[in-house]
């Protein structure tokens, strides 16, 4: 069963049409976590707005529920959950409040429907008091959740929930989402960040309003077509400079402190670029194969 | 029903624990009110006055008396020729000259009537306007005098005509009704602006995006964000109201449900027109700029509070009348001052009912389900 159908999707702005969405187009199965992983200014929130109802396509059809964006948009509305980038629930009120007034606009209260927000509640407890605009971001963030929880959505649209928030925080934000997804809810997240691609049942890789990949996680680093090597010595930007040098055929990047590299020919000895490498005073070399990652294969199929 | 309440409860939560926003809304007519009221009511004492006496006999010197006695005026030793009077009267230095004509007393004796001429420094018209009457006056008790002794002697009544010349500002105007003027001023503010600021506010902060997507209907959503202000604007016409009664000896002369009732009419009209402003915009800053400059300074302007519209161009007169402060203070002016009934003021009403209905009749039309 097919909760999001996407269809040909398009969107743009302006007089001048500047394109955010390009002809996209997916689905997305029931009880899914289907990520949506692309750098700033991809098209991501924009995406996310046609498919709540908040934006008109302009070209291209979506079903949520098997309901038309569109069309059906007032019956969308009452189904579905939506948690904004921008932390936007009431700064003046506190988190009890916040809560309770979400729960009565969507014709519920906090009782019914304790079991999906009580894992998060339950840290958000000792804090009820205190007004929203006071709580760190990841707090922030979980009470932003709860409030797009608290009417027990079928489909949840996350537009980059743990942007700005702590490593720990965002773990244990996707431990809840998994938690979610076992209660039935379909979730669709958009990310900056590869490492949390993985988390996800489905990607979808989008750069400049268009998608370039769809699949799980693991088939997306299986068909990462070439052998990726890892180099690390002691100045990343010299060695990262020297490797670049060495050949027209390799293609060499930055990747945390490592540099990651990849040939265009198999024929490329690897044993006579460390030995250059070591010329060139990188004495405390270390090369060597590497699995490439989800960002590996995003860095691959964007210089496709 | 429930959901209504509690946005309503929500939006009074963000009234109350914003307390600069507090701060405007309640003690900003407290201010006006006492700033308007006691600049006003500075009553004018010992005033400077010269008299230009041609007559200097009995009757002159009466009436010079008369003057001096009184409070308002001091009559001044100073001897003035009538050509120097403007010159006087530029250094600042007097406000106000009576002539008395040559052969007062003949003429009051034979014709039964004599003018005196009056001329004021009227560069301030308030000042020039309350001592001419303060002398008009004193000028009734001299007449009501002079008839009292004169009804043993003819049938005739004596008349005194004051010629009255305002210099440097001839059409002189008192701008003095202004309660009408500063409830209309701050109904104006607090409704048209806070409410086009709290909506715009919502879409600013992202919760707006939330709010669309939820099953509460997004005009009940505005509706919701009114009423607190509706609530908080009776309020604030209570304050001024008790204020004039009380503090200023302003009494409410007409009915004061009528007062009341139009008062929520003309609320509802410019709630209309915040929501409108805020439909239409999409940031606090150019919400706040719209309503300043789109509504406040044309209340200022033109609801006859501070310049009579009378003296306007007919194209300014045709702008004030879609205006709706000026309504309402003609309004409240014949309610409160004048304590007229609902039938001197049904085309006022009228025309706020019809400013009002035009306002959410826009609203409702541009209204967005949607961000954009």
């Amino acid at each position: 069963m097919e909760a999001v159908v996407v269809k040909g999707i398009s969107k743009h702005y302006g007089k001048d049409r500047f394109v955010a969405v390009d002809n996209v187009s997916f689905t997305v199965n029931k009880g899914e976590i289907f990520g949506i992983i692309g750098p700033d200014g991809a098209g991501k929130t924009s995406l996310f707005r046609v498919l709540t109802t908040l934006l008109l396509p302009d070209g291209g059809e979506a079903m949520v529920d098997g309901l038309d964006v569109v069309k059906d948009f007032k019956q969308i509305r009452q189904t579905i959950g939506y948690m904004p980038g921008k932390f936007s629930l009431y700064q003046d009120l506190t988190v009890e409040e916040n809560l309770n007034f979400f729960a009565t606009v969507f014709k519920t209260t906090i009782k019914e429907n304790y079991h999906l927000i009580k894992d998060i509640y339950v840290q958000l407890e000792p804090f009820k008091d205190r007004r929203a605009g006071k709580l760190s971001g990841g707090m922030k963030q979980k009470l932003a959740l709860s409030c797009a929880l608290i009417h027990k959505p079928t489909v949840l649209f996350l537009d980059e929930p743990t942007t700005g928030v702590d490593p720990v925080s965002r773990k244990e934000f996707w431990q809840m989402l998994k938690k979610l997804k076992n209660e039935g809810i379909t979730i669709l997240v958009s990310t900056p960040y590869m490492d949390e691609a993985t988390l996800c049942d489905r990607i979808a890789l989008m750069q400049k309003s268009e998608i370039l990949a769809i699949e799980t996680p693991q088939a997306i680093i299986d068909s990462f077509p070439k052998e990726l090597y890892k180099a690390k010595s002691v100045s990343t930007p010299a060695l990262l400079n020297d490797i670049k040098a060495w050949s027209d055929d390799i293609y060499a990047y930055p990747f945390g402190e490592n540099v990651h590299f990849t040939f265009q020919k198999e024929s490329i000895n690897v044993e006579e670029l460390r030995t250059y490498l070591y010329e060139k005073e990188h004495h405390n070399l270390e090369m060597e194969p590497d699995i490439p990652s989800i960002e590996d294969c995003f860095i691959h199929l964007l210089r496709a | 029903m429930k959901q209504f309440g509690a946005f309503v409860k929500k939006e009074f939560a963000h009234v109350f624990r914003d307390r600069r926003t507090l701060l405007i809304l309640f003690g900003m007519p407290i201010m006006q009110i006492l700033i308007f009221g006691f600049a006003l009511s500075n009553e004018i004492k010992n005033t400077q006055l010269v008299v230009i006496d041609k007559a200097k006999d009995q009757a002159s010197h009466k009436l010079i008396n008369r003057i001096d006695a009184s409070s308002y005026f001091e009559v001044s030793n100073i001897m003035l020729e009538e050509k120097d009077i403007e010159e006087v009267f530029e250094k600042g230095k007097l406000k106000l000259v009576l002539i008395i004509p040559a052969e007062f007393n003949l003429m009051l004796a034979h014709d039964k009537k004599a003018s005196v001429q009056l001329i004021a420094d009227a560069s301030d018209p308030n000042t020039a306007n309350l001592l001419k009457n303060y002398l008009a006056a004193i000028l009734q008790d001299y007449q009501a005098e002079l008839n009292g002794i004169g009804n043993g002697i003819g049938t005739e009544s004596i008349n005194i005509v004051p010629q009255t010349r305002m210099l440097y500002n001839p059409q002189l105007r008192s701008a003095h009704n202004f309660v009408p003027g500063v409830m209309a001023l701050v109904l104006m503010l607090v409704c048209v602006m806070m409410t086009a600021i709290t909506i715009v506010r919502e879409k600013e902060t992202g919760t707006m995006e939330v709010l669309l997507i939820s099953p509460f209907k997004p005009w009940l959503v505005i509706i919701a964000k009114a009423v607190p202000y509706l609530v908080l604007s009776l309020v604030n016409v209570t304050t001024i109201v008790l204020l004039s009664v009380f503090v200023l000896q302003l009494p409410v002369n007409g009915s004061l449900f009528l007062l009341f009732a139009e008062s929520t009419l003309f609320i509802i009209t410019c709630l209309g027109i915040g929501i409108f402003i805020s439909i239409k915009t999409n940031s606090q800053l150019i919400a706040m700029l719209i309503s300043l400059i789109g509504m406040l300074l044309p209340t200022i302007l033109f609801s006859g509070f501070m310049f009579p519209l009378e003296n306007m161009p007919a194209v300014l007169q045709w702008i004030a009348n879609i205006i709706p402060a000026r309504w309402y203070y003609v309004i409240v002016k014949s309610v409160m001052i004048k304590g007229l009934g609902f039938s001197a003021i049904y085309l006022e009403t009228l025309a706020l009912v019809v400013i009002a209905a035009f306002f959410y009749a826009l609203s409702i039309k541009n209204f967005k389900v949607r961000l954009a």
